[in-house]
């Protein structure tokens, strides 16, 4: 856990903003993925019910 | 074997086949890619040219990998839908475009963001590249040909056309480092033999690549899910589905 607090962990050898950018986007698409399809099925879900 | 067979590509049986598969391929994809990432950026040892920025790999190649399974699945999936013009396939073919998009997108841009710092420039209009690009185009363009349709089954139908014709590019992408004379480096883990990475650096490679699959897998197996209840809306199981979703929201809210 040491590692977390090192600046040099955090700083990437000075490519920081490439290889956290990168891996920032990917979780967040990652994300958008997962929560995207549990969105659209409640919205289906609830507009069958109106009708 | 024929009888098992259609009881699978019904509706209602493949939905809750998928919702009884979901979650433990959600869950394996989590484990995988959490160990993987973690391994990748805290573990695995820097590369003596690229150092840090190497790490950029395990989120570009699994992404790129699936880039191209998926739209092998997709074209798979568009010829089924042609020829036996199965319902289930043509679900599969709409749930995994958006996916399959969403990927060659991270693909694309991790791998500028790594070309930037390693070659000196976000882009160049090199064989991978551009190749990579048109993957992109033909999934949106699976997309927005879908949405152009008012009957399901006609989109899907034009859909199936546009993804077979386009899986030529799936071969460009895939050898374009060997065909051409490009920027892009060979492949060093997918490829017979023995891959040309140390043990500390691929194993983290072959977790992220695994929890991709599987997460892909997950995402298409939802998405699927909700195209058939689109579909099947008004029919016995999806109304038998509402109720309990119903019910289950109001027990929430109490």
């Amino acid at each position: 856990m040491s590692k977390l607090l090192d600046p040099a962990f955090w700083s990437m050898s000075g490519y920081a903003v490439f290889v956290w950018g990168s891996f920032g986007l990917t979780v967040a698409v990652y994300l958008w993925n997962w929560l995207a399809p549990q969105r659209r099925r409640r919205e289906i879900l609830e507009s069958v019910t109106e009708e | 074997m024929w009888t098992w067979f259609h009881r699978l590509a019904s509706p209602p049986s493949f939905y809750r086949l998928a919702e009884r598969l979901a979650p433990w391929l959600g869950a394996a994809s989590l484990l995988l890619l959490l160990g993987g990432w973690i391994d990748g950026l805290m573990f695995a040892p820097a590369d003596y040219q690229q150092k840090d920025a190497f790490r950029i790999i395990y989120v570009h190649v699994p992404t790129a990998a699936v880039s191209l399974s998926l739209y092998s699945a997709m074209a798979v999936a568009g010829v089924v839908a042609v020829i036996w013009r199965i319902k289930l396939a043509e679900c599969a073919m709409m749930a995994i475009a958006p996916v399959g998009a969403s990927m060659t997108a991270v693909a694309l841009i991790t791998g500028m963001l790594w070309g930037k710092p390693m070659w000196g420039a976000y882009w160049v209009w090199d064989a991978r590249l551009t190749s990579e690009l048109v993957l992109l185009f033909l999934y949106l363009g699976v997309i927005g040909l879908y949405q152009a349709f008012d009957d399901p089954r006609a989109g899907a139908r034009a859909c199936a056309l546009l993804a077979i014709v386009g899986a030529v590019n799936v071969p460009i992408v895939k050898f374009s480092v060997e065909w051409w004379n490009s920027l892009h480096q060979g492949s060093t883990l997918l490829k017979m033999g023995k891959p040309t990475m140390s043990a500390a650096m691929a194993g983290p490679l072959y977790a992220a690549l695994a929890g991709t699959m599987l997460f892909c897998a997950y995402a298409v197996l939802r998405r699927m899910q909700n195209e058939l209840l689109v579909r099947e809306r008004g029919t016995r199981w999806v109304g038998e589905l509402q109720r309990a979703q119903a019910v289950d929201d109001r027990s929430a809210s109490v």
